[in-house]
């Protein structure tokens, strides 16, 4: 690769490639890196090849050209900007990544991009209707459902699919809903607190998902 | 208020710190017991959970800047080597690499107070810093990791500290690994003596676990330059002393380097100093001319991102028959990793209870692992667990009531240095906190429950400095349309520093929390405030906060007086509007003040006054735990924590309970589940990840009540405010294994209390 290439040359054309056809406003550059090197190996031309795939992301379609081994998180982060959607270990452990995908809870970061081809994925950015909360943000802002906030946009998307699911959870049913997202601060009392208030205010409006 | 420069001291992380600070010439008259307060203490909700829980807050770990790259640590595969040789070459050739840093090319800067350096030919623990990456993606830089290759000579390790400890163990510096190769010792009457003139004494042999802080956004940075000024955002505890770490190992002005942070992630102790991916990103991104990026993975976190030392303590208590301490001693040591660092524990002993005769000694200990970092309430909280369960032990042995022991030696004096307290309220605590958990009517002697569930009832009391005191600063800008904005140089941590500061504002100046804005944690435009650790924040800066919004509303009297052509003291300051005593139809604005000033913003900076001579600053507190033992799988399970706490004056009582439950919660963690576990003859850990390293859930969480038994202290500063982020997990281990002794009449002498440690003691009695 030339002197040039490596301090910042990206394949600018082949980036706008995979963004598609202009739907989602905004795009961070998370560069691909141009195939057009004599050094590359052909193990490692074989490692850059990207491969197309469409999703709903918050209810608009996307059209990507990702890499295979791509995990829906970095999709998500690097590609979309969409950085609500945090990532704590990495490894299907955490919650932290927390999204939905056709109304169900995943971890993003044990999900490959590949795999959420046609499927609906909604993230935290997607809860919200312009700059108005969802019903269950206000409650975890009313029921100081955070600390530090990290965590909290897993912890609403958990919420968010437990009560699709089961708009009215006991509190035995929250605890067993909520159990796959770690808190490190702990504020687990005012999550479930949150969660049940978060009920209450949807249960009347909220239709059940299957 | 004028300002002066004073010699201060207050009691931060580390212990006692003696500094020179510029504080206010005039104390402020405190909000004392019984001052009304409109806004501050409320249950107000957090100004940035919008943010928060929208997902736009951007974390340090969401920084994204155009042209910006990601950088990888390369780390040690091994515990103690010599790098004989990295080969970074094919890495070099992989596309999309920009640079690599190694010992080979980087200066070498020092680090751990000299005793290594940035990137280091020798390795002292698996995890240790070997080189770094910088590409164009994290799966380039991360696929470039492997492709270094480094060619280890490798040396004897040793990761026990107990062995460590030996003249014959490898050594983890060239020089003896026990830190300033003798142990710190306390001393104060004879404790020889006292233990001889004693009627009863008990001694026993306590151990505490590794733990490591784990907070959920990982430790991170991201560098850019303009020519030659630098900008990092960086998740950290303390936006200043990372700049001047980074200033200083880059030489250059501490003018040209802002670090900022907004949100972070937690920390809990493990982000107070800068880390070394830090300078490192700021090099490398000096180099290739473009902002580097680098975050630590889990595995990273769980290697090399600090941890709580364990630690082994042998203690000894005499007393006379009615209870009252003759005698206390202590023999400890604790692992503190591969670089320098303390593991002493033994304040709660030396000052919990008024006792004449003490003697302590510890050992902080090196060993071929990732150092140890203050961790929430360093010392105390492995110090509690140990010395309340001999203090438990001692009662029973007396056959007193574990609480009336602690009353019994009750002091309201500091026993070390004869001072009184500002404030101590822990007798309320045990009253009060005993009631709430029904300690006479629950409580049964011990061991005599019987069947597969036993419960059982046991308490442990909590001392820490947590007073905080100056340097802290904070500067108010009003505007003309009568919005403040508040810029403190202190951190967020997720305690609700943005929301507490701007109660104080708004409860002097009278204006609703809409109209204020809060910028912390960037060291550019706000004025200096220390580390947010120690439960130092609350209590140092709300002083600063009151004094400059103070400042501004004599301002705009001053300036009303002038306008309104009277006296300031025939001005009544009112809801932003100021009017004369005398004709209170001549009123006039914040607004109309400013405008007639021809000034856009008013700015004032307030101080944290000194602390008071004479007086130690502490808090105090006990907690209760109720929990039940299952017999035949050995699992604990706590039911109830009653905390009951002296902590001055409250700011929020939101976020208050909230950091309550999450000290609460940590300590039950502590208590039962979490352990960092290494193989001792690879040198490996063995839990990094958060499946392997036993984080509590949400199914973990007891029912928890809070008591405040305080209502403010005076005297220490103009808000009566002590931290409380520390003590909230101080007491809750003792508590919670007084608990398990009383449901089983079997002491668990070494934490944390898992199914089977409870079952092989079971069978151990049968
Ligand atoms: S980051 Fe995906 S589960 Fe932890
Ligand atoms: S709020 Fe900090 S990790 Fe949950």
């Amino acid at each position: 690769m030339s002197k040039d290439s490596k301090n910042g040359g990206i394949s600018r054309r082949k980036f706008l490639q995979g963004v598609g056809s202009g739907i989602i406003g905004t795009y961070v550059l998370t560069p691909t890196i141009a195939s057009a090197s004599e050094k590359l190996t052909k193990n490692a031309e074989k490692l850059k090849l990207t491969v197309p795939v469409s999703m709903t992301v918050n209810g608009k379609g996307v059209h990507l050209q990702i890499e295979p081994q791509t995990t829906l998180v970095e999709v998500l982060r690097n590609q979309l900007g969409l950085t609500g959607t945090k990532v704590t270990c990495n490894n299907g452990e955490c919650g932290g990544c927390t999204v939905l995908m056709d109304n169900k809870a995943v971890y993003s970061c044990h999900i490959l991009a590949l795999d959420c081809a046609g499927k609906e994925i909604t993230t935290i950015e997607g809860l919200m209707t312009g700059e108005k909360l969802h019903p269950i943000q206000e409650a975890f802002i009313e029921h100081d459902g955070l600390q530090c906030g990290f965590c909290t946009p897993g912890q609403i998307m958990a919420a968010q699919a437990l009560l699709l699911n089961n708009p009215k959870p006991s509190r035995q049913e929250v605890l067993e809903g909520m159990s796959g997202n770690i808190c490190r601060c702990a504020a687990y009392p005012s999550i479930i607190e949150s969660v049940l208030a978060a009920a209450e205010k949807t249960s009347g409006s909220t239709t059940t998902m299957k | 208020m004028a300002h002066k420069i004073v010699k201060s001291r207050y009691f931060g992380d580390e212990g006692l710190i003696e500094t020179m600070a510029e504080v206010p010439a005039d104390k402020l008259k405190a909000w004392g017991p019984g001052t009304e307060l409109k806004i501050v203490g409320k249950p107000v909700s957090r100004l940035d959970g919008y943010e928060k829980v929208s997902g736009r807050a951007v974390f340090t770990f969401d920084v994204i800047l155009p042209r910006m790259t990601y950088a990888k640590m390369l780390r040690a595969s091994v515990p103690h080597a010599r790098i004989k040789n990295i080969d970074t070459s094919k890495a070099d050739d992989l596309p999309g690499v920009l640079k690599i840093l190694t010992l080979k090319n980087c200066p070498k800067i020092p680090w751990h107070w000299g005793t290594t350096a940035l990137f280091d030919e020798e390795v002292r623990y698996e995890g240790d810093e070997v080189a770094c990456v910088v590409a164009e993606t994290g799966q380039i830089a991360e696929e470039a990791l492997g492709l270094i290759n480094v060619q280890y000579e490798t040396l004897p390790f040793v990761t026990d500290p107990a062995l460590a400890m030996k003249t014959d163990a490898p050594k983890v510096h060239g020089w003896g690994n026990i830190i300033d190769e003798k142990p710190s010792v306390y001393s104060r009457g004879d404790v020889e003596k006292g233990f001889r003139e004693s009627d009863v004494t008990f001694e026993d042999t306590y151990s505490t676990q590794i733990v490591v802080h784990n907070p959920t956004e990982p430790h991170c940075s991201v560098a850019a330059w303009e020519n030659d000024k630098l900008t990092v955002w960086d998740s950290t505890q303390a936006v200043f002393a990372v700049r001047d770490t980074i200033a200083k190992s880059l030489s250059m002005p501490e003018s040209k380097v802002r670090v900022i942070k907004k949100y972070m992630g937690g920390g809990f102790g493990s982000k107070l100093e800068a880390g070394k991916y830090s300078v490192i990103a700021a090099i490398l991104s000096k180099e290739i001319g473009r902002p580097v990026r680098i975050a630590l993975d889990r595995k990273e976190m769980n290697l090399s991102a600090g941890n709580r030392p364990d630690s082994v303590q042998k203690l000894k208590a005499g007393a006379r028959k009615d209870g009252t301490l003759v005698a206390l001693s202590q023999s400890s040591y604790g692992n503190v990793g591969a670089y320098p660092n303390g593991a002493d524990c033994s304040t709660p002993l030396r000052t919990l209870y008024k006792c004449p005769n003490v003697q302590t000694e510890e050992y902080s200990v090196l060993t071929n692992l990732g150092r140890s970092r203050a961790y929430r309430a360093p010392g105390h909280v492995q110090g509690t667990f140990a010395f309340e369960s001999l203090m438990d032990d001692l009662a029973e042995k007396l056959g007193m009531d574990p609480l009336e022991l602690r009353k019994k030696n009750f002091t309201e004096v500091d026993p070390e240095s004869g001072r009184p307290y500002t404030s101590k309220r822990i007798l309320d605590a045990y009253l009060q906190g005993a009631k709430a958990i029904g300690w006479n009517e629950k409580r049964k002697p011990a061991g005599s429950e019987k069947g597969r569930f036993r419960r059982g009832i046991g308490m442990a009391s909590q001392i820490w400095w947590g007073g905080g005191g100056p340097p802290a600063y904070c500067t108010i800008k009003l505007n003309q349309d009568a919005s403040a904005h508040v810029l403190a140089g202190t951190q967020d941590l997720g305690t609700g520093t943005y929301t507490y500061l701007a109660q104080i504002t708004s409860e002097v100046l009278e204006i609703p929390l809409e109209k204020i804005q809060v910028t912390l944690g960037d060291t550019e435009t706000c004025p200096y405030c220390g580390l947010s650790g120690g439960s130092l924040t609350a209590p140092s800066v709300s002083p600063a906060v009151r004094d400059a919004a103070e400042q501004m509303k004599m301002k705009l009297i001053s300036a009303a007086s002038a306008i309104l052509e009277t006296a300031e003291s025939n001005i009544k300051y009112s809801e932003g509007k100021m009017s004369k005593l005398d004709d209170p139809a001549k009123t006039i604005t914040v607004s109309e003040v400013i405008g007639e000033m021809h000034e856009r913003v008013l700015v004032t900076t307030g101080a944290r006054e000194a602390n008071p001579e004479g007086y130690e600053i502490n808090s105090f507190g006990a907690q209760f735990a109720e929990v039940e033992v299952d017999t035949w799988t050995g699992k604990v399970r706590v039911i109830k924590i009653v905390a009951a706490h002296d902590i001055g004056r409250v700011l929020n009582h939101k976020t208050l309970l909230n950091q309550f439950h999450g000290g609460i919660i940590q300590g039950a963690a502590y208590a039962l589940l979490e352990e960092r576990v290494v193989d001792e003859y690879t040198g490996k850990v063995l839990t990094t990840n958060i499946h392997d390293y036993k984080l509590p859930t949400v199914q973990d969480t007891p029912e928890i009540e809070l008591i405040v038994v305080s209502e403010s202290d005076p005297l220490i500063s103009n808000t009566g405010v002590k931290g409380i982020g520390e003590p909230a997990i101080i007491p809750t281990a003792g508590a919670i294994a007084n608990a398990v002794y009383n449901a089983l009449g079997i002491r668990i002498k070494s934490l944390p209390i898992t199914p089977d440690k409870v079952l092989m003691a079971l069978s151990e009695k049968i």
